[in-house]
């Protein structure tokens, strides 16, 4: 991979620290008057998801990290990987649970989701923003009562766990964004 | 970034005109003299960290000043006195949210005073020109560097060992600061252990270490340490002046000269002429004197509480 120097740092540029891939979030320059130029990085590692903050000097420079964003369809899993389809060329990657992570409740099969590719190796997966999941458990639906607000936790098959309004019966199936969690409508 | 129009709003224009207009009156009303020094030079510092944008002009080579300081001491050279110039600087590779490569400048001298009185008369400056904000804290605070380093890095900066230092900036940043020098590693830890703490409104802070010392005179402090005779000025944590005891002896200049060249050509850095217009000035005899220089456009940000030089600036470099 290409060496990048601190004044070609952009938000959004993957690379490595410490062995491990980053994305750069912010780069601010600092100089004190009499000094020497810093670099102020904040940085995102894309294995632990944790913020951190370096100070380079001006002119260092940090190897490329071979990290891709490829959308891909999720097929199965079998309990130890869960197993994504590159829907171009059919190839299948098998993530790790750490990998697929916080998307792992919302996984259904046949939904297209972000995969984060490593040296060719799942490293994340995001789900799609709206997903469209079965209810598997809630409390029996309350007919009539459509008009009155309130809500009830619902189960859904991929195992997440979703607050619906209470007309809502098992069966049904509704919509939910992904990032926050929360119902959109039911689906008819 | 296409936009035509001002980074600066009108308001804040206006908040500028009226800045720069109670500058020249302080100043009128304690008699020092305003000096229109060249901003375009034939020759320039040595500075190993400041790099200046060169031009021509008929033929010759020349440099855009990035401080009016080796023209005004050849002033007070000739015997002059007191005097100030407010005007543009220019650095080269300096841009970001506090820097624009042209910035405006305010630097002035003071025949016969010490750094302390300078600096009293910097705060007052200072507080004067935020007063015309409300809302912005004026609060005064003056301290060492020894004592703001040691209160929030746990040392004492100048008798602290090399290693150490190194080994507290590889921590802060990363393994490849662990060879670095003295003068870099202060200002790794000081600019991201100690400035993010100092107090609210301005601080002062005087007696920099021996190895940061650029045109300050040494002396030695009151536990027996040598220290440059530096100080600086900070407002909300922002560094917006730079002052000195300033050297006047001829000889040591032109070894610090040499240092520079020799530090800048081991970095492969351009190595600039000394100049020597500005040596003989100095080999004439100039008087003991203080002297201090202000970015306003920070001065500016700090007194409308905004985080971006662009936003005091008519067109930043981005707009130009």
């Amino acid at each position: 991979m290409a060496n990048y120097s601190t004044n070609e740092f952009r938000s959004g540029l993957k690379v490595m620290l410490d062995g491990d891939p980053c994305s750069i979030l912010e780069n601010e320059f600092v100089k004190p008057g009499k000094g020497q130029a810093f670099s102020r990085v904040k940085l995102r590692n894309l294995k632990t998801s944790r913020v951190l903050e370096k100070t380079f000097k001006s002119g260092e420079s940090l190897e490329g990290a071979d990290v891709m964003d490829q959308d891909m369809q999720y097929l199965y899993t079998d309990g130890d990987f869960w197993y994504f389809m590159e829907p171009d060329t059919f190839e299948q990657h098998q993530a790790t649970e750490s990998a697929v992570g916080d998307a792992l409740p919302w996984l259904s099969e046949q939904d297209v989701c972000m995969v984060t590719l490593y040296n060719g190796s799942p490293l994340s997966v995001m789900p799609p923003n709206h997903v469209e999941i079965e209810i598997i458990e809630t409390d029996p639906g309350l007919r009539g009562d459509t008009a009155q607000g309130g809500s009830k936790p619902a189960k859904l098959v991929t195992g997440a766990v979703v607050k619906v309004p209470l007309f809502l019966d098992q069966g049904d199936v509704i919509k939910v964004d992904t990032r926050t969690g929360e119902y959109q409508g039911r689906v008819k | 970034m296409d936009k035509w129009q001002p980074g600066a709003s009108l308001n804040t224009l206006r908040h500028r005109a009226a800045m720069l207009s109670s500058v020249r009156e302080f100043f009128k009303q304690r008699s020092v003299l305003e000096v229109d020094v060249p901003v375009m030079g034939k020759a320039t510092v040595t500075d190993l960290n400041i790099d200046s944008i060169t031009t021509s002009a008929v033929g010759e080579q020349g440099y855009l000043q990035t401080s009016p300081e080796y023209f005004m001491k050849r002033l007070l050279a000739s015997g002059i006195g007191d005097i100030y110039f407010m005007g543009k600087a220019f650095r080269d590779g300096e841009v970001g949210l506090k820097h624009n490569p042209e910035f405006t400048i305010l630097e002035w001298y003071r025949c016969g005073w010490d750094d302390h009185q300078l600096m009293s008369e910097l705060a007052e400056l200072i507080s004067l020109l935020l007063a015309e904000e409300v809302g912005i804290s004026r609060d005064i605070t003056k301290m060492s560097y020894s004592d703001c380093f040691s209160d929030s890095v746990g040392f004492d900066p100048h008798s602290a060992e090399l290693r150490n230092l190194q080994s507290l900036a590889a921590k802060l940043s990363s393994q490849s600061w662990i060879n670095e020098t003295r003068a870099n590693c202060l200002d790794l830890i000081f600019s991201s252990q100690v400035e993010p703490h100092l107090p609210c409104g301005i601080t002062i802070i005087y007696d920099y270490p021996e190895c940061q010392a650029a045109l300050a005179q040494i002396s030695v402090n009151s536990a027996g340490q040598n220290v440059s005779k530096r100080f600086e000025a900070f407002v909300n944590g922002v560094e917006i002046a730079n002052g000195y005891l300033e050297l006047t002896d001829a000889c040591e200049q032109r070894e610090r000269f040499k240092h520079d060249r020799k530090a800048r050509e081991l970095l492969s850095k351009t190595v600039v002429p000394v100049d020597q217009k500005f040596l003989n000035a100095l080999n004439s005899g100039i008087p003991a004197c203080a002297g201090v220089a202000v970015g306003l456009d920070r001065l500016l940000m700090g007194a409308l509480g905004v985080n971006s030089i662009d936003q005091v600036l008519t067109f930043s470099w981005l707009r130009c």
